[in-house]
């Protein structure tokens, strides 16, 4: 009786062991499959990258925009390319900040998936690590005409990402607010802009005008700040190299910024804030002008329906009458280094480039495409959108934050040297910037 | 008996003998290879990491001994998440205790009815239920410059302007302290709630014999019979406390400038916003040597108890 106890023991305790070893190696083996929140093409059921027991190819398409576009629409894209090519695509569509973290986790660890969205943001770090391909090398492998690109974001000569949608960052503005004022000028210099701020203020009591700050997520240093130096035709580079220390379009604008600082016509919470909760703010009817991105017009609408809002230009800086830069964010897209479909991969990008699906997918993000031969057809599109598609088209896209090392980073430090500013830490705007600019400089080494 | 039936009885007793040996190790197993592939391993690397000039993106690093360490400890940021981490993670250990147990104290009296008492363990036990987002977001909303919270100062003449709980650099690291205090209290007053409810009565009975008040009763009776409870607890929360993340990360990011800045997000932004594996790593080393040195105490004392 024991020798069998014994036995059914030791038939246990082997069953508990194949059953680690299969979990061990379910564990190891997850690394690279989807997550939940993953979809695969209608012709593919195994999820995996790899080929199956046919000679048929899954690609994986990491991105955060299957979450931004109305359901199903990227997977009806990708379906396209499934039927055109007979590849399939999975989907790894996570928000923001998620893809991010998986993107940068995956390029550690070699484990990215084929196709990637990319901010221009993260770009250099990733080409720097050898993580994402090389498009040129593709381009060129397939004849590819370049000249159709709106725009490539390059490191060192190569392209690592192409711009499959633009989305422009025009000047909202609350009409109820100004109207509550009494103004009946929209501000075109940023002297007018104090102004009418501080009436506002003192009139409504409500802010002039909102910035996000937030060191989480500090792009509102791109979006928000340099907005108005680009605006006024100022740069923080020179031949790629940060240009801070000295730049008198820089000290005035960073003047300009503490000048509403100083005066209480900024929204509170400022240095907490993230570009959502200053869409909340601008929704809930408690700010006057914000700078934020094209894509939040419908969130918006939605929100506050009853509120008549409108888009304007950055106001600029006195005397100025060039061409005035409009702060673009992208929907990147670039292809990993440890894609073992190189081809196929590029073969989705390309399929998302053509005109015809580049031109569908803009209308469906409110954005603009980045094939320059796609047509988007607007003709459904809200009034507004025209409106600020007209501004974007009378200004010159620009971002000097795509491509830049350690990027995000750079944003940080500038948002932390800002508040120190503001905060009267730092006695000028010369030495403010003199201090980000050597910060900087350590990024470039 | 034959030789070949002595040699046949001889190895299966010895192979019985051997099974009954190495019996115990294979039940072991299957723990000791999660625990090598999930814990040992990225211990080791992460260590391995810390001595490296960078890992991961770049192919051939180089062994730099302790000098991202030495880096590292002349950091005034380094020193600045240092100090900011004490503060949180002391202040909100004792708040969690002095809460926890007073709110154990509260319902555990028998003033209050049964039916009474289960809906306040209910509602005092929520926020421990809430996920770290929920937390952020409930808070940031509160906490929000035209939030409730400010109206009810406001209201009731506490205040006289909307004051910037999150944005502000002498209120932020309160703030969040704050937060962690709400969501972590639970734990302790549900932890000491079973603790007091082990206290013998005869002793507070004979106490009152003697002629001893509330207060005595408390600091003679109570904390004593409390204490091996309260050091697990006070070790414990200290282990968790330290490694908070998602809180600060999603309520102010380590900001406004670096007024939130503990260890955890300074490991973060190390890690993935300026990609220097290397020093997040070394950074992360330093964090496991004070959550190990905690550890020990901890396991001593749960020795001592046993």
């Amino acid at each position: 009786m024991k020798i069998k106890n014994f036995y059914n023991k030791g038939i246990l305790n082997i069953l508990l062991m194949v059953l680690a070893v299969i979990t061990l190696s379910g564990c190891m083996g997850s690394g690279g499959d989807s997550d939940s929140s993953s979809e695969t093409g209608t012709n593919n059921d195994n999820g995996s990258n790899s080929e199956g027991d046919s000679d048929e190819i899954t690609l994986e398409f990491q991105q955060w925009w299957g979450v931004e576009l109305p359901d199903g629409v990227l997977r009806e894209i990708v379906d396209g390319f499934t039927e055109e090519t007979g590849i399939n695509v999975e989907l790894l569509s996570n928000p923001y900040a998620d893809t991010k973290t998986q993107i940068a986790a995956g390029a550690a660890a070699s484990t990215m998936a084929d196709v990637v969205g990319l901010d221009g943001a993260w770009v250099y770090d990733f080409a720097k690590q050898g993580s994402i391909a090389n498009l040129s090398t593709l381009m060129d492998d397939s004849g590819y005409d370049q000249n159709q690109l709106s725009d490539q974001i390059q490191v060192d000569g190569n392209t690592f990402m192409i711009p499959v949608a633009n989305f422009a960052y025009p000047m909202y503005v609350n009409m109820d607010i100004l109207e509550e004022a009494g103004i009946e000028d929209i501000p075109e210099t940023r002297s007018e802009f104090t102004e009418v701020a501080n009436t506002i203020y003192s009139e409504t009591g409500k802010a002039g005008w909102a910035i996000p700050l937030s060191t989480e997520s500090p792009s509102g240093i791109q979006n928000n700040f340099m907005s108005w130096l680009w605006a006024s035709g100022g740069s923080m580079l020179d031949n790629g190299q940060p240009n801070l220390t000295d730049n008198s379009d820089l000290i005035d604008t960073v003047e300009f910024m503490k000048g509403l600082f100083d005066d209480g016509v900024v929204a509170p919470g400022a240095y907490a804030m993230k570009e959502a909760d200053m869409v909340e703010e601008f929704t809930n009817g408690r700010v006057a002008f914000m700078i934020d991105s094209l894509a939040h017009l419908n969130t918006i609408q939605e929100g506050a329906p009853d509120m008549n809002f409108d888009f304007v230009p950055v106001p600029v800086q006195e005397g100025f009458s060039g061409e005035s830069g409009m702060d673009v964010a992208n929907w990147g897209i670039g292809v990993a280094e440890n894609s073992e479909h190189k081809e196929e991969a590029w073969q989705l990008v390309e399929y998302m480039m053509s005109p015809e699906v580049n031109a569908e997918l803009a209308v469906y993000a409110n954005a603009f495409p980045g094939n320059a031969n796609a047509d988007p057809d607007y003709s459904d599109a809200d009034d507004l959108f025209l409106k600020a598609y007209e501004l974007y088209q009378d200004s010159n896209p620009v971002n000097e934050f795509t491509g830049l090392p350690t990027s995000e980073e750079l944003m940080r430090t500038f948002a932390e040297q800002l508040q120190l500013y503001i905060e009267g830490d730092t006695g000028e705007a010369s030495e403010m910037l003199s201090e980000t600019q050597s910060i900087w400089e350590e990024a470039f080494e | 008996m034959t030789y070949q039936n002595v040699n046949r009885g001889r190895s299966k007793k010895r192979s019985g003998y051997l099974k009954k040996k190495t019996e115990p190790y294979l039940y072991l197993l299957p723990t000791v290879i999660l625990m090598v592939v999930l814990l040992v391993v990225p211990i080791y690397m992460v260590i391995q990491y810390s001595f490296f000039d960078n890992v991961i993106i770049n192919d051939n690093p180089v062994f730099v001994g302790f000098q991202n360490f030495q880096e590292l400890l002349t950091n005034e940021s380094f020193w600045v998440a240092v100090k900011n981490t004490l503060i949180f993670v002391g202040g909100s250990v004792i708040a969690h205790m002095i809460i926890g147990i007073t709110f154990a104290m509260v319902l555990n009296t028998k003033y209050i009815g049964p039916k009474l008492k289960a809906m306040f363990r209910v509602i005092f036990s929520l926020p421990w239920m809430f996920t770290a987002a929920v937390i952020a977001v409930l808070w940031k909303m509160l906490l929000n410059p035209n939030g409730f919270i400010n109206f009810l100062l406001v209201e009731l003449n506490l205040s006289s302007t909307n004051l910037e709980w999150l944005a502000s650099r002498d209120l932020a690291l309160f703030s969040v302290t704050m937060i962690n205090i709400w969501a972590g209290y639970p734990l302790f007053m549900i932890s000491i709630l079973a603790g007091l409810q082990g206290i013998q009565s005869q002793l507070y009975e004979s106490s009152a014999i003697d002629g001893a008040n509330h207060i005595k009763n408390f600091f003679y009776i109570t904390l004593p019979q409390l204490k091996p409870i309260l050091i697990s607890l006070i070790l414990l929360d200290f282990v968790w406390t330290i490694q908070q993340f998602a809180l600060i990360w999603m309520t102010t990011g380590g900001g406004p400038i670096d007024a939130t800045e503990i260890l955890s997000t300074f490991i973060y932004k190390q890690g993935f916003s300026e990609y220097q594996y290397a020093m997040a790593s070394t950074s992360a080393v330093i964090l496991l040597i004070i959550c190990t040195i905690v550890a020990i105490f901890y396991v001593r004392h749960q020795r001592g108890q046993e």
